[in-house]
């Protein structure tokens, strides 16, 4: 199983690099978003995915899952999020600006070359 | 610290004083308050004579860093009392001098005799330094002050472009030779010369040894302007004539000289020593005084002349090196060149310093150094032209001057060479007074060119700016005195010998006097009819008839290109240097944020797959795989054809709706594997996401918004196909290389009995590692101030069109 998620993430990864290197500001963010996915999946997939209940102590189970990277990743996924409202509000606020979505187009404002 | 040290430091504390003194004595002019300090250190140095001439040494340490054996140790034996004096006695008569040739209103003279102190005191820290990092650190400060005393005139620009030649290249030199001092330290195991010294037996055998030499050598050459970087002296003649009468004849460029001579104790035993400095210094010796007659300019004459003669005592120093392998001093005849080295040091620090004062006198009286328009001022200025005589005969070698016997000393030295039997100097060793004589020659032709043709022939006032008269007299105190100790050091020249020259030699050659020995520094006006002296015939005899031929041979200056000239190879490194940097910088900072990512992400597969091949850490354990089921194979799926769709969509649209599929199928993924925080988490957020994402796409400006397919890149694809193999094998490999069991049993078993809570992963955020969530809340505050801030804050508002 942790060999198949290893290459789920490897593909994640891929097509955000891919789409981080396109042109487009959208595009990239979409990269990045797609990268923060990968890099969660990741922590959970090195930490192991034997099975075991829900780290729940109320259900008396024999094992639980790991909790500590659930935790690592809540807080990842809280950030990222947070980093990628930022990032759409400023290419949003960039179309207004420069009126493009083009980050080849963006080479610096007159008198700042 | 002691008064030595203060002494040594006065000039840097006196120079603090000298603005202010400027600004509330306008009246007076500040070179006299300047005026007191050398003269009162060279009365004080003076005193150390006796002590010195007994062969003692003085020694005073005051603690600097001791934790990295830096210190501030003053060593004064008969070397640095030699260059102190010199320092000192020329100084003093410089800033008369500069008295007189520098204008009260006009000059900013604060600032000038600012500079001038803190190269005085540079100087004599250089000089009585027995810490190699102290004696670097005034090295660089004699740097310094030149590079601010050459651009003292800095709107010109021939003064900017002397001032950062000589800088570049001091600085070159002096880099390199601190690069040779920690070479010494790591094999010596000390900064100080003294012990350095004491085990030079030992450092010879050492592997660094020769690259230390080579290195400390490049810093005496750059700085002595050897050949091939002599090349800055003759640009530092844009400087003040009292600085190149002082700093670039008497004094700084004499700080290579003191260096070679200082480090021979150390260094002399090899022959590649002998070679380089003898070989370098009599190169020096003959290229400087060829191209000196070629000049026009007064200074740019005086400029060669002094490479010329700075050569002339380095190759002195290495052919002195020779004497060391012949133990017996009492009939050592190769102590001469040492000798001579030490005796020529005096002597053109005399006469140098007072041919540069004449052209100073020249230049200020008739506004112009150009020899082409001077002429015949002989009847307008007697004593200036008596000085310039005999400054230029004793240049010259002429008796019954000084230059006189340190030229016969040099050519003893020189013919003796023939005479070795080592380091295969009995046959090629020919070059050397082969190339002394030669440049002996040329010596003698420009020293009559600089009398001659300024002061005799024709006078063509129509030329010149001014009309000629003599200097004021306090102009000419100066160059008379430094002209009378050139002719009683002519005469009478063993006054020196016993208190001067004699220890002088002893700190050159220290293992020579260990048992006893004396030197014997006398100094003998008549030697007899020995080869030397015919010599010193044939070069007059061959200088007077080439120097009568000029207007003959003249041409053959013009034989080599200007483009293979040493100058123009400088520019050209320069200019190339700066073309090369700047084409090499804008090849690759593009200015296309892309073209960064790639870089970044090379390197990242780069470096990745080096360091999992170099340690052999790729490893796969399928022992403690979980086992694969159907749901999960269905939604990898699922995760792999959405985040596929958002790569090829055409449509942005299509794009955003299938971000948003893979993050439902992540969450999913998160309820599969047991994570009911994370999927609530991750849906609420994915759903917030996409929001935001159709809110930016719903804002599109008109114009881009034709829709385009992503245009397929292969060099793109295969960047991307790299990093995700790379993730993919560092995640297996890490699954598979566990070293110790997880942390996780802490939190599982102590939830409920520490910290009362039956959720695992929420009792984590808040209680076990509640840090961590206080400053994620903060990220998430400052990312919506932000935007807040981002969305109202509109300083600059877009132009219309």
């Amino acid at each position: 199983m942790e060999i198949l998620m290893a290459i789920v993430v490897g593909i994640l990864f891929t097509c955000a690099v891919y789409l981080m290197l396109s042109k487009s500001l959208l595009r990239i963010i979409i990269g990045t978003a797609l990268l923060s996915h990968g890099a969660h999946l990741l922590i959970l997939t090195v930490s192991g995915l034997k099975g075991g209940d829900a780290p729940l102590y109320g259900e008396h189970a024999a094992s639980y899952v790991d909790p500590l990277p659930q935790a690592l990743i809540l807080t990842a996924i809280v950030i990222s999020f947070g980093v990628t409202a930022f990032f759409l509000v400023l290419a949003y606020r960039a179309y207004q600006e420069l009126g493009t979505d083009n980050v080849d187009q963006m080479r610096g404002t007159e008198g700042n070359d | 610290m002691t008064l030595l040290h203060w002494a040594i430091i006065s000039p840097f504390l006196f120079a603090i004083l000298i603005p202010f003194l400027y600004k509330a004595m306008r009246q007076v002019h500040t070179g006299w308050f300047v005026l007191l300090l050398p003269v009162a250190l060279f009365s004080y140095f003076i005193q150390f004579m006796p002590v010195t001439s007994d062969g003692k040494a003085i020694k005073e340490t005051a603690e600097w860093m001791p934790s990295f054996d830096i210190n501030f140790t003053a060593y004064v034996d008969g070397l640095g009392l030699l260059f102190a004096l010199l320092i000192t006695g020329i100084g003093s008569l410089v800033v008369l001098y500069s008295i007189y040739y520098l204008d009260k209103k006009r000059e900013q003279l604060h600032n000038f005799y600012v500079y001038l102190m803190m190269f005085m005191g540079a100087m004599l820290g250089v000089v009585l330094s027995d810490n190699l990092i102290v004696l670097y650190m005034f090295w660089e400060f004699t740097s310094i002050s030149s590079f601010l005393l050459i651009g003292y005139w800095y709107h010109r620009e021939r003064s900017r472009y002397g001032a950062l030649k000589s800088m570049l290249i001091t600085v070159f030199g002096g880099l390199s030779m601190l690069g040779g001092f920690i070479l010494l330290y790591l094999m010596g195991g000390t900064f100080s010369i003294r012990e350095l010294i004491s085990q030079s037996d030992l450092l010879m055998n050492e592997a660094l040894f020769i690259p230390a030499m080579l290195l400390v050598l490049l810093g005496a050459f750059t700085k002595s302007a050897q050949f091939p970087f002599h090349i800055w002296l003759p640009d530092a003649m844009e400087a003040p004539t009292p600085v190149s009468a002082y700093l670039h004849s008497a004094t700084m460029v004499k700080a290579g000289i003191y260096l070679v001579a200082r480090m021979s104790p150390i260094f002399a035993e090899t022959s590649l020593w002998l070679w380089l400095v003898g070989g370098f210094g009599i190169f020096t010796l003959f290229w400087g005084s060829f191209n000196a007659v070629k000049q026009t300019d007064l200074k740019a004459i005086l400029a060669f002349s002094t490479v010329s003669q700075l050569g002339l005592i380095m190759s002195l120093l290495g052919v002195g090196a020779a004497a060391l392998h012949y133990t017996h001093l009492d009939d050592n005849i190769y102590m001469v060149a040492t000798l001579a080295a030490v005796f020529h040091l005096i002597n053109h620090a005399t006469f140098k310093g007072s041919l540069f004062m004449v052209a100073g006198i020249v230049d200020h009286e008739t506004g112009t150094r150009d020899i082409r328009k001077l002429g015949g001022l002989m009847s307008f200025m007697p004593i200036t032209f008596t000085i310039a005589i005999i400054g230029a005969f004793s240049m010259a070698g002429l008796p019954p001057f000084n230059g006189f016997l340190s030229k016969e000393m040099f050519f003893t030295g020189m013919v003796r060479v023939l005479e070795m039997d080592i380091f295969s100097l009995d046959t090629a060793g020919i070059i050397f007074p082969v190339l002394a004589w030669v440049g002996s020659v040329f010596t003698f032709i420009y020293s009559m060119i600089l009398v001659f043709k300024t002061f005799t022939g024709e006078h063509q006032p129509e030329k010149l700016e001014k009309k000629p008269h003599e200097a004021p007299l306090g102009m000419l105190i100066s160059p008379i005195i430094l002209a009378s100790l050139v002719v009683v050091f002519g005469f009478f020249p063993n006054i020196l010998s016993e208190r001067i020259i004699a220890p002088a030699v002893a700190a050159i050659t220290p293992s020579l006097v260990e048992e006893g020995h004396e030197i014997k520094a006398h100094i003998s006006f008549w030697h007899g009819p020995t080869p030397e002296l015919f010599m010193t015939f044939g070069v007059i005899l061959f200088g007077i008839l080439l120097y009568h031929l000029l207007p003959k041979w003249k041409k053959v200056y013009s034989w080599r290109p200007e483009r293979l000239s040493l100058n123009s190879i400088y520019d050209g490194v320069l200019v190339r240097g700066e073309r090369a940097a700047s084409s090499f910088t804008k090849g690759y900072m593009t200015g296309f944020i892309r073209s960064y990512l790639v870089y970044i992400f090379a390197f990242f597969i780069g470096i990745a797959l080096f360091g999992l091949w170099y340690k052999g850490a790729f490893a796969v354990n399928t022992v403690e795989l979980a086992p694969i089921g159907i749901y999960e194979v269905a939604i990898a799926l699922l995760l792999v054809i959405s985040s596929l769709t958002t790569l090829f969509a055409k449509s942005r649209l299509t794009s955003i709706i299938s971000l948003g599929a893979a993050g439902y199928t992540v969450s999913l993924f998160f309820v599969l594997f047991r994570a009911p925080d994370l999927a609530l988490t991750q849906l609420v957020i994915e759903t917030v996401s996409v929001a935001l994402f159709l809110l930016c796409f719903y804002h599109l400006p008109k114009m881009s918004r034709h829709e385009t397919r992503v245009k397929f890149k292969i060099e793109n694809a295969v960047i991307a196909v790299g990093v995700g193999i790379v993730v993919t094998l560092f995640a297996i490999s890490s699954y598979s290389t566990k070293l110790f069991k997880s942390i996780s049993s802490y939190y599982i078993e102590n939830v409920y009995e520490v910290a009362h809570g039956k959720n695992m992963v929420n009792v984590i955020l808040v209680d076990f590692r509640g840090f961590d969530t206080l400053f994620e809340i903060c990220v998430l505050a400052i990312a919506s101030l932000g935007i807040y801030s981002m969305i109202k804050l509109r300083l600059t508002r877009r132009k219309e069109g």
